[in-house]
């Protein structure tokens, strides 16, 4: 890249902030808004129903879950990462494993990762 | 019967107080009866930006809860004689207006004046909603920058669900005042532009205030910018917009303080 054009990338922040405004406006005027604390409601019955489903199979502790939501434009990514301990004897249970999910791998613990496509825009 | 303006924003520090100040004197030196009118209970600057803060004697929450008749609470303005201010509390809890008390005093307010401007408090809360809740006309003060885009938004929301008019079925109508632009940093990028703000809201553009110094010279000496110095940039986009308010076809431009051909040039790409 020249100088030039890295000036100018730089330079050009507007851009890149009405993209994001967009992207995040949509989403609110659709599930939150006044009086509606639609998304996070919906990301709280996702979690317990998941959890429900799977603690009916493997006990796992619910402090051990993590929730990441990715609002794109045209789609969204709820991940929801449960750690479940005792798993030697029924190793695949998740559609999806992340073999690099953020703790290290361990003998008792594998992480099942569950990925939901929450929201999609019109 | 007066006609009431909610200056409102969601975020704070973006320019509310100020823009009540000059909308309404500006207003009121076009000739018509304005009282400014501050929600912010707790934390009152209007009376402050105006230069009324040592003639406050009652405010509005004395007249709300029947203490004082509204004629004791509203201030003459010493500069313009069909401009009154009415304060709010400093000391008082905002809980101590209640809707019944804000409704009566409006009403009375629409007998005397053509024009009841209302400072919102910042948020979203109680205080910003009673500010709205029986405007006619909403003035939306936004900055180009995200945060206040986001905020509006939110703003706008409220202004179509919670008022007066929206739960009787009807339209409020809804202004964009963008405040603290800089034409030259938006034109090379470094600023979100007025059609990228417009696109995004998408409610009309009323008006369009350039940032300027004279604005914070003109609070320091407590006078609406409109006063203070009328040919100024902002002064002259401020009286720009409420030509608009009243009906009138204006050309939308960002007034600038710059002189000669560097001032031209900015102005040329501002347009």
């Amino acid at each position: 890249m020249s100088f030039l054009s890295q000036l100018f990338a730089r330079r050009s922040s507007a851009p890149v902030a009405r993209d994001r405004l967009q992207i995040l406006l949509a989403h609110e005027r659709a599930h939150g808004g006044p009086g509606a604390e639609g998304q996070s409601e919906l990301i709280a019955k996702l979690r317990e129903e998941i959890l429900d489903v799977i603690a009916r199979h493997v006990p796992i502790d619910r402090d051990k879950v993590q929730i990441k939501l990715d609002r794109g434009a045209a789609v969204s990514t709820l991940e929801i990462d449960i750690e479940v301990p005792e798993l030697k004897k029924k190793p695949v249970l998740s559609e999806a494993a992340k073999p690099d999910a953020a703790k290290p791998a361990d003998d008792a613990k594998s992480s099942a990762a569950d990925k939901t496509e929450a929201a999609k825009e019109a | 019967m007066g006609k009431v303006l909610v200056v409102t924003s969601g975020k704070g520090g973006v320019g509310k107080t100020t823009s009540t100040a000059s909308l309404g004197a500006a207003l009121a030196q076009e000739n018509q009866k304005v009282v400014v009118v501050d929600f912010d209970v707790g934390l009152r600057n209007l009376d402050l930006v105006m230069g009324a803060e040592r003639r406050v004697v009652f405010d509005l929450i004395n007249v709300v809860q029947g203490d004082a008749k509204l004629a004791q609470a509203l201030i003459r303005d010493k500069r313009v004689e069909t401009l009154s201010i009415l304060p709010a509390s400093q000391t008082r809890d905002k809980d101590a207006l209640t809707a019944d008390g804000v409704a009566r005093v409006i009403a009375e307010l629409r007998e005397t004046f053509d024009w009841i401007v209302c400072d919102s408090p910042a948020g979203i809360e109680r205080g910003a909603q009673l500010a709205m809740h029986h405007a006619d006309e909403a003035v939306v003060v936004t900055n180009p920058e995200v945060s206040s885009v986001r905020d509006s938004d939110r703003i706008i929301g409220l202004l179509d669900s919670t008022t007066a008019k929206a739960k009787a079925g009807e339209k409020i109508n809804k202004h964009l005042l963008l405040t603290r632009y800089d034409a030259a940093r938006a034109a090379r990028g470094e600023m979100l532009r007025v059609e990228d703000v417009l696109e995004i809201l998408s409610i009309p553009l009323i008006g369009i205030i350039p940032e300027s110094e004279e604005v914070l010279r003109a609070s320091n000496l407590g006078a609406p910018v409109t006063l203070n110095n009328p040919d100024s940039a902002p002064a002259r986009a401020y009286f720009d917009a409420v030509r608009r308010l009243r009906g009138e076809t204006v050309d939308m431009n960002v007034p600038t303080d710059r002189k000669g051909l560097f001032g031209k040039l900015f102005k040329w790409r501002a347009a």
